[in-house]
């Protein structure tokens, strides 16, 4: 009975979330939405990409359409939707770049 | 191959001087200067910003690959930021080789790569008003569509309350 609350257990060690730093770099038009240029967000560890940017969408509300327009670069490395981030992982996220037409 | 990011004036004429050798036949240039409107609204100047460090090393990577890809000899590559006006050059590719047609590809081919995918950002400033301009969107394989299952994730990893996490509106630097 008792060794349901320990922390070997598996229900019970969803309890003990762990949570890692990364620095997030907003550019172009992001970086107006935020209104800075960088921030530090704590985050429960194994979020992804799409976790983080998901959060970003919930916040800033600007268009679906917008969100899946833009990339993201983990340690300056364009990254998958699915990649998970780490503690101390420096995070981009990116607008569509300056084009222009052909 | 010369790959800069630079803060000032782009000496156009120097590196492309400066990129020709013997076994060259042909140097290709592509000059990107500021124009004075977009879809005839008056543009004063534009700010280019970059994500700087990532962008230099795109640039290296985009450089090597014309190399290996074109069979070129050389290449350079400079693109400047900050306030740009009328008429001057925001990027400069430069391209040489022993014959033409690869220096043409080459050149052609890293102007539409480095504008669909190295991290430089334009604000317009009109007349009446600023705008970022649109870019295009990124090849397969670079942007990140958030996935529908997102969502999803994002209420499994937040099972417990109590502890909050900051949101990107916070804690600014």
């Amino acid at each position: 009975m008792f060794s349901e609350f320990e922390p070997s257990n598996r229900r019970a060690r969803v309890f003990f979330l762990r949570y890692m730093q990364v620095k997030v770099l907003y550019f172009g038009v992001l970086k107006d939405m935020v209104g800075h240029r960088s921030s530090e967000m704590e985050l429960p560890e194994g979020v992804s990409v799409a976790g983080l940017v998901k959060r970003h969408e919930l916040q800033l509300k600007s268009s679906a359409e917008f969100w899946s327009s833009i990339a993201v670069a983990v340690n300056q490395q364009y990254a998958k939707a699915e990649d998970v981030l780490h503690d101390g992982d420096e995070v981009a996220l990116l607008p569509p770049v300056s084009g222009g037409l052909r | 191959m010369r790959v800069e990011i630079v803060d000032g004036v782009i000496p156009a004429a120097e590196i492309v001087a400066g990129l020709k050798a013997g076994a060259d036949g042909a140097v290709c240039v592509f000059d990107g200067i500021v124009r004075d409107n977009t879809r005839g609204r008056k543009t004063l100047h534009l700010d280019y910003e970059a994500y700087r460090e990532m962008a230099l090393a795109q640039m290296h990577g985009l450089a090597g690959e014309a190399v290996a890809k074109f069979g070129v000899r050389d290449v350079a590559l400079v693109h400047r930021l900050g306030r740009l006006v009328v008429g001057e050059t925001s990027v400069l590719v430069a391209v040489s080789s022993a014959h033409r047609g690869a220096a043409f590809d080459a050149c052609r081919w890293l102007i539409d790569t480095l504008k669909r995918t190295v991290p430089i950002w334009k604000k317009e400033q009109f007349v009446d008003g600023a705008i970022w301009a649109d870019g295009e969107p990124f090849p397969e394989g670079i942007g990140v569509a958030p996935a529908a299952e997102a969502v999803g994730q994002l209420a499994e990893e937040e099972p417990s309350p109590g502890r909050g996490t900051a949101g990107p509106m916070e804690r600014k630097e």
